[in-house]
């Protein structure tokens, strides 16, 4: 079938979705259950499992048309982790059976997902986590902290990494898990950051018991699974497919435009060079979406990823600097949970402290330019000298 | 904000195929060595080389129509062309005659002119100075009484390889564009730069001359051939990047120092990480200007001045940076990297700086001063 004939083909199943189910008088989630069952939940999925296997691109195509009946959505933003991290996994790594039970709610947000991966000792070097999993019979016992986890408070599964054999060097011996958050040793506390807000939490994990019905993968294969999880992260943080002037340079021209007293000569030309800057790697992401469509995230989303920081860094404190007088004033240092998070979301201030961690959350630009100059450039590793020792007899 | 279409960015089947052909004869015919010795005084390379890709690759005619005798590609084939001509930083004059030139022949629909330029028998160049820019060229070349031209223009390239010369001319209601041989011109070879891309200065003494544009359409066919230079030399630029952090690459990965190879301190590896995404956002921005030039797109102004504005200075720092971390020997006159600096160094200033397109660009999007 030509790429026509699909999109006729994918109207035609819309139609009849909306037939079935009007979203003028069906109840939300009935109609998302009834999207996914259609297969026009993520039509690059399988069929069976909310897709219809056919390329990425034609999800525009659905969406478009369900946007133009006025049919209600799966709000992504409030179930990101699911969508971006857990649901690619399960989808590459998981039985059919775990398949079958967890994407679907996954999708239409009955079931919200978090993850627990970072450890207080292990950020960058994720590997040299240390949360304990023993087996147990037909269960694993986790013990650990974890930490950096966003909608932990909210979540009902988390995709979990643990060590479930410290003899083998720190790579081997890792084991992935969907963890039950409803589990009585889960013990969740928010996260103060600075922007004054506990966007994140830090998860105690005591005695949690995991049915090995709920392994991803194999005993000591959990660092290949998480790794892809991590390459669709910064794929989903540095990607997309956004029009133009969207994200903070689209907030920083806002202001410029609307406040003719705030602008300099020197302002003008750093927010015009921005302004390319942004442009170019709006392209960068949309070429990088292109190649993707017919194929999987490799290396190259952390480069969009490790350009996305740097402006969102230097549009975010351009803002500040603008604002003069009103640049020294900050919304609210109150401690609050949110449950959506957006980078350009509340006031300059925020936006600004908030960029800080947009180089450090999902890699480091640090260890994304190492990841580009290894697996791109094909240059010598750095010296990891605890890549060959059980991980039991590492330095800590 | 305006809407922007959605134009494929990668390259297709064909594209790559033709940047197979011009590679590969590149890497016969297109030695460094050679191309320094036009900094010695020997330009018998460009001599050699222009007539093999104008005629047996069809380059000089690849924007021309086939009903004219041409190729029928677009810009989007065009750009692939330059990125290998940059990677060789090659002496022909294919940017300045089979894409400048030829565009403006076609707009006049001169058929013996284009005819020339398709068959390779003729090269044109358009008279200017290099730095001009679509929104800035000027010209002081006047047609006397007499219908002839008088006045100079400097820093031409493309020129001296140039049978004829297509040379704006002010009048009351805008610019003529008129036909020139450069048998009527005096040609002052310029020590350049860039000597893989010579400039001439040009002087007209009552030089006959043949009316190719009239005044109703002239200004906007210079600007626009200009204008599709400009798109395209993002391209150009690319392929020089690409050169410069493919070779530091490979020799990083060779060379030893302190008992290491020096491609594994990460101070270097970061530095070349930094390259490599500014290489490949240089790539999607001189994708996207090929495209929109390719499909006349509305957005293409702000595609042509976002490529230079960001090309031009990523094609420059790949260059820097290959002398740099080639340490001593990327200093010395026998390795090419100096052939790849001057090219980008001069290309950043060719149809108008950065500064420019940055304020070209503050009028498009609305971001005024």
């Amino acid at each position: 079938m030509s790429d026509d004939e699909v999109a006729a083909d994918l109207r035609r199943r819309v139609a009849e979705l909306l037939r079935q189910h009007d979203p003028a008088t069906t109840d939300r989630l009935e109609f998302l259950r009834g999207r996914f069952d259609a297969g026009l939940a993520w039509v690059h999925y399988p069929e069976g499992l909310g897709g219809l296997g056919l390329p990425r691109a034609m999800q525009s195509v659905v969406d478009a048309e369900l946007e133009k009946a006025g049919a209600p959505d799966n709000d992504p933003r409030r179930i990101g982790i699911g969508l971006g991290m857990a649901a690619p996994t399960i989808l590459a790594f998981g039985t059919k059976e775990q398949q079958q039970r967890f994407l679907r709610p996954l999708w239409t947000g009955e079931e919200v997902w978090c993850q627990l991966f970072s450890e207080p000792g292990a950020g960058s070097d994720l590997a040299a986590l240390a949360t304990r999993a023993v087996r147990d019979g037909d269960t694993w016992v986790v013990n650990g902290q974890k930490v950096w986890t966003s909608v932990a408070h909210k979540a009902r599964w988390a995709i979990l990494v643990a060590r479930s054999d410290p003899d083998q060097p720190k790579h081997a011996g890792l084991t992935y898990f969907v963890c039950d958050m409803t589990d009585p040793g889960v013990d969740v506390r928010p996260l103060r950051q600075i922007t004054g807000e506990a966007e994140f939490n830090e998860v105690f994990l005591t005695d949690v018991r995991i049915s090995d019905e709920n392994r991803l993968g194999a005993v000591g294969d959990g660092w290949r699974v998480a790794m892809g999880t991590l390459m669709n992260e910064r794929v989903a943080i540095g990607g997309g497919s956004a029009p133009r002037e969207s994200g903070m340079i689209g907030v920083v021209a806002d202001t410029w435009r609307k406040r003719p007293e705030v602008r300099t000569p020197g302002t003008h030309d750093r927010l015009l060079r921005l302004w390319v800057e942004a442009e170019v790697a709006r392209l960068t992401g949309k070429r990088l979406q292109q190649k993707l469509a017919s194929g999987e995230p490799g290396p190259e989303g952390s480069a969009m990823k490790l350009t996305f920081a740097r402006l969102a860094q230097e549009l975010s404190g351009l803002e500040l600097e603008l604002l003069g007088e009103d640049g020294l004033r900050y919304s609210d240092w109150t401690m609050v949970r949110p449950e959506i998070v957006e980078f350009t979301g509340r006031d300059a201030g925020y936006r600004y402290l908030r960029a800080k961690g947009n180089s450090i959350e999902g890699g480091t630009s640090e260890v994304l330019r190492n990841i580009i100059a290894e697996r791109v450039l094909g240059l010598p590793s750095e010296r990891r000298d605890d890549k060959d020792v059980p991980w039991k007899d590492l330095p800590r | 904000m305006s809407e922007t279409r959605d134009l494929n960015l990668l390259y297709t089947d064909v594209e790559d195929s033709l940047r197979d052909s011009v590679r590969s004869l590149l890497t016969d015919r297109c030695p460094a060595e050679r191309v320094i010795g036009a900094y010695d005084g020997d330009d018998s390379l460009g001599r050699e080389l222009w007539p093999t890709l104008a005629n047996d690759l069809g380059l000089a005619g690849l924007l021309v129509p086939e009903s004219m005798g041409g190729q029928g590609a677009s810009a989007r084939e065009a750009a692939v062309v330059l990125e290998e001509l940059g990677r060789f930083a090659a002496p022909v004059p294919f940017l300045t005659s089979a894409v400048i030139a030829t565009s403006i022949a076609l707009r006049a629909q001169h058929t013996e002119a284009v005819r020339g330029l398709v068959d390779g028998t003729a090269t044109a160049a358009l008279a200017v100075p290099f730095s001009a820019g679509p929104a800035t060229f000027g010209s002081d070349v006047l047609r006397t009484e007499e219908d002839l031209l008088r006045g100079s223009v400097s820093s031409v390239a493309g020129a001296l390889d140039a049978d004829v010369l297509l040379v704006p001319v002010p009048t009351e209601d805008g610019f003529e564009v008129h036909l020139v041989a450069v048998s009527e011109v005096q040609m002052t070879p310029v020590v350049s730069l860039d000597m893989s891309r010579p400039l001439a200065d040009i002087d007209f003494t009552d030089a006959e001359c043949t009316l190719l544009i009239d005044a109703t359409d002239g200004t906007a066919a210079v600007r626009d051939a200009l204008e599709l230079g400009a798109a395209l030399l993002a391209s150009e630029q690319v392929g020089v990047a690409e050169w410069c952090l493919e070779s530091t690459v490979a020799y990083l990965k060779e060379r030893r120092q302190f008992g290491r190879i020096v491609g594994g301190f990460q101070a270097i590896k970061h530095r070349l990480a930094d390259l490599w995404v500014e290489l490949e956002s240089a790539r999607a921005a001189a994708r996207y200007a090929a495209a929109t030039a390719a499909e006349g797109d509305p957005d293409r102004q702000v595609a042509v001045a976002l490529a230079q504005a960001y090309c031009s200075g990523a094609a420059v720092r790949a260059a820097e940076d290959c002398v740099q971390l080639h340490g001593g020997i990327g200093m010395t006159w026998e390795h090419p990297a100096h052939l790849y600096l001057k090219r980008a160094k001069a290309d950043q200033l060719a149809f108008g700086a950065a500064e420019g397109h940055r304020a070209t660009l503050a009028g498009l999007v609305d971001l005024p001063a």
